[in-house]
């Protein structure tokens, strides 16, 4: 277990050190003490390590992140993950506004709430939310999946494409363009898994799925030309 | 971007630490808001007196002689003896604490519109930041850190206080544009974001007879407020009524003589977090400004949610 502790080490020495380590390192395993609510901790990381931070983080923790496994013991600030292309972030507590945005890949655990815009533009990442997710979340989301065994605020998955929404509680609005769609197996089959991999006990067939009613403006093939 | 910090004390025993606590959280803060800072402290009232915060780019020569200037001035103005001797009783006397470029001037509650009157003629150079029984405001333009040195805000002492970091965006870096704004007695407002919609605003206050000091959105904001706390409301009904008229973006934090209330729009762009504890309840615009009060690690720590009314009060 390497340890850093940003009360003594500057954070761009720690990111410099996880940025640096390769595919196959011997230092797997990274614990990160003292973050304060620091700015992008463990970000553009590139390799599979595991990286625990012991408190909570300011804005981009876990920003662009590939391969490495990042927990955050805390709450994390805003745009956590942002942009991860894959492997996996844990936040134990609540995670602040656009959590996960623009996502390509991986998977993003939040154990608490999030707050607004969760997943917003998402690109293929998986978003799985223990507790509820703010307004707007969804925003513009094109791919991936986005779990809330909570509620759902405001103007949930508001001009989406092809990002699937599953929701066990409450959505106090549907954003433009997003339906309730039928839940079918293999939506239950992917649902299931999800749930699984993020630890969290609950039965997919409580949830509801949303998706993109594909009646936009930019759905229409008579538009097309004005996308050239 | 700007920085907002605010801490609300539930446990007296923590007054005197309140400048320190607010001055740290404050320097926290100056990433988000190099240009200048500001603090409004409420500190301990006195029995019958009211105080006004002063400020003037001649601290020495404005405020030398003020507190006796003033004294002779009021005396014959309300024919009344005024005593310029800080042994006097609170009621009865005028003294001026000097901070730096600042100066909280104490005076008998019957004295101080006769003295707002008095100090253009007096001291045509000292402005009049913050007014009523017990806020104090100071505010300059400079990094935060500095500015809380020049005017010794770690050894204020307080019930709750708001501090501010601005990067400017929609008027000038002056000390008249830096916050927390006044525009009512113990009321102050510091405000994140920008309102799109504050010289129609100005102008409908202006109709109903307040007056601005700059051409800054967030006055209007601090304005608007007074107007609606002089309405009736009270701060939590006042903020309310903000959600509809105030359009834009905005994180505010207000203070009244007993409390401060938290508002976000409902976009909510602009970032917040809260905690509390027994001890106290803290606003941060990051986790960063909270990181460092008191028991942090075990308070309650949440993050506001988009319009809708907070506030604590004494």
């Amino acid at each position: 277990m390497q340890t850093v502790d940003l009360a003594t080490t500057p954070l761009r020495a720690l990111n410099a050190a996880l940025q640096a380590q390769a595919t196959h390192t011997n230092q797997t395993a990274w614990e990160v003490l003292n973050p304060r609510g620091a700015h992008a901790i463990a970000v553009g990381l590139d390799a599979p390590i595991h990286v625990t931070v012991r408190g909570s983080t300011g804005y981009y923790c876990g920003g662009m992140n590939k391969s490495a496994h990042i927990t955050v013991a805390g709450n994390a600030g805003p745009g956590v993950a942002e942009n991860m292309m894959s492997g996996t972030v844990v936040i134990e507590g609540d995670a602040s506004q656009y959590a996960g945005a623009t996502g390509h890949g991986g998977l993003l655990v939040i154990k608490g709430n999030a707050a607004s815009r969760c997943g917003i533009s998402m690109k293929g990442i998986d978003i799985v939310v223990h507790g509820n997710v703010g307004p707007m979340s969804a925003f513009m989301a094109q791919a991936g999946h986005l779990v809330v065994l909570g509620d759902a605020g405001e103007a949930l998955g508001d001009s989406l494409y092809e990002a699937r929404l599953f929701v066990r509680g409450t959505v106090k609005s549907l954003g433009a363009d997003c339906v309730e769609k039928e839940m079918r197996p293999e939506h239950l089959a992917v649902l299931a898994d999800l749930l699984a991999r993020a630890g969290a006990d609950a039965d997919p067939r409580a949830f509801r799925r949303y998706g993109s009613a594909r009646t936009l403006y930019n759905f229409k093939p008579d538009n097309a030309g004005a996308y050239g | 971007m700007c920085g907002i910090v605010g801490l609300f004390l539930k446990d007296r025993a923590l007054e005197p630490e309140l400048g320190r606590l607010l001055s740290e959280m404050l320097v926290s803060m100056t990433d988000r808001g190099p240009d200048s800072a500001g603090i409004a402290v409420y500190g301990p009232p006195r029995p019958g007196a009211g105080r006004l915060t002063l400020q003037s780019p001649d601290p020495e020569g404005d405020f030398a002689t003020l507190a006796t200037d003033l004294a002779t001035d009021l005396a014959a103005t309300l024919a009344a003896t005024l005593d310029a001797d800080p042994g006097g009783a609170p009621g009865t006397r005028v003294t001026l604490e000097r901070r730096g470029p600042g100066a909280v001037l104490h005076l008998p509650d019957a004295a101080v519109a006769a003295a707002r009157a008095a100090l253009p003629r007096l001291r045509p150079g000292v402005r009049v930041t913050g007014a009523g029984r017990t806020i104090e405001i100071f505010k300059d333009v400079g990094r935060p850190a500095d500015v809380a040195e020049r005017f010794g805000l770690a050894g204020m002492t307080g019930s709750h206080g708001i501090g501010h970091t601005r990067m400017a965006t929609e008027s000038a870096v002056t000390t008249d544009g830096a916050h927390p704004f006044s525009t009512g007695p113990d009321q102050c407002l510091v405000h994140n974001g920008s309102l799109s919609n504050h010289n129609n605003v100005r102008r409908r206050l202006r109709h109903a007879g307040l007056t601005f000091q700059t051409d800054n959105d967030s006055e209007v904001a601090a304005a608007y407020l007074t107007h609606r706390m002089a309405g009736g409301c009270d701060l939590g009904a006042a903020l309310e009524h903000a959600l509809h008229d105030l359009d834009g973006f905005y994180t505010f934090v207000v203070g009244t003589a007993d409390g401060f209330g938290v508002l976000r729009d409902a976009i909510a762009c602009k970032p917040a977090v809260m905690a509390e504890t027994d001890a106290w309840v803290a606003f941060g615009s990051e986790y960063r400004a909270l990181a460092a009060l008191p028991g942090i690690d075990a308070a309650r720590v949440w993050e506001p949610e988009p319009a809708t009314v907070y506030f604590w009060r004494h």
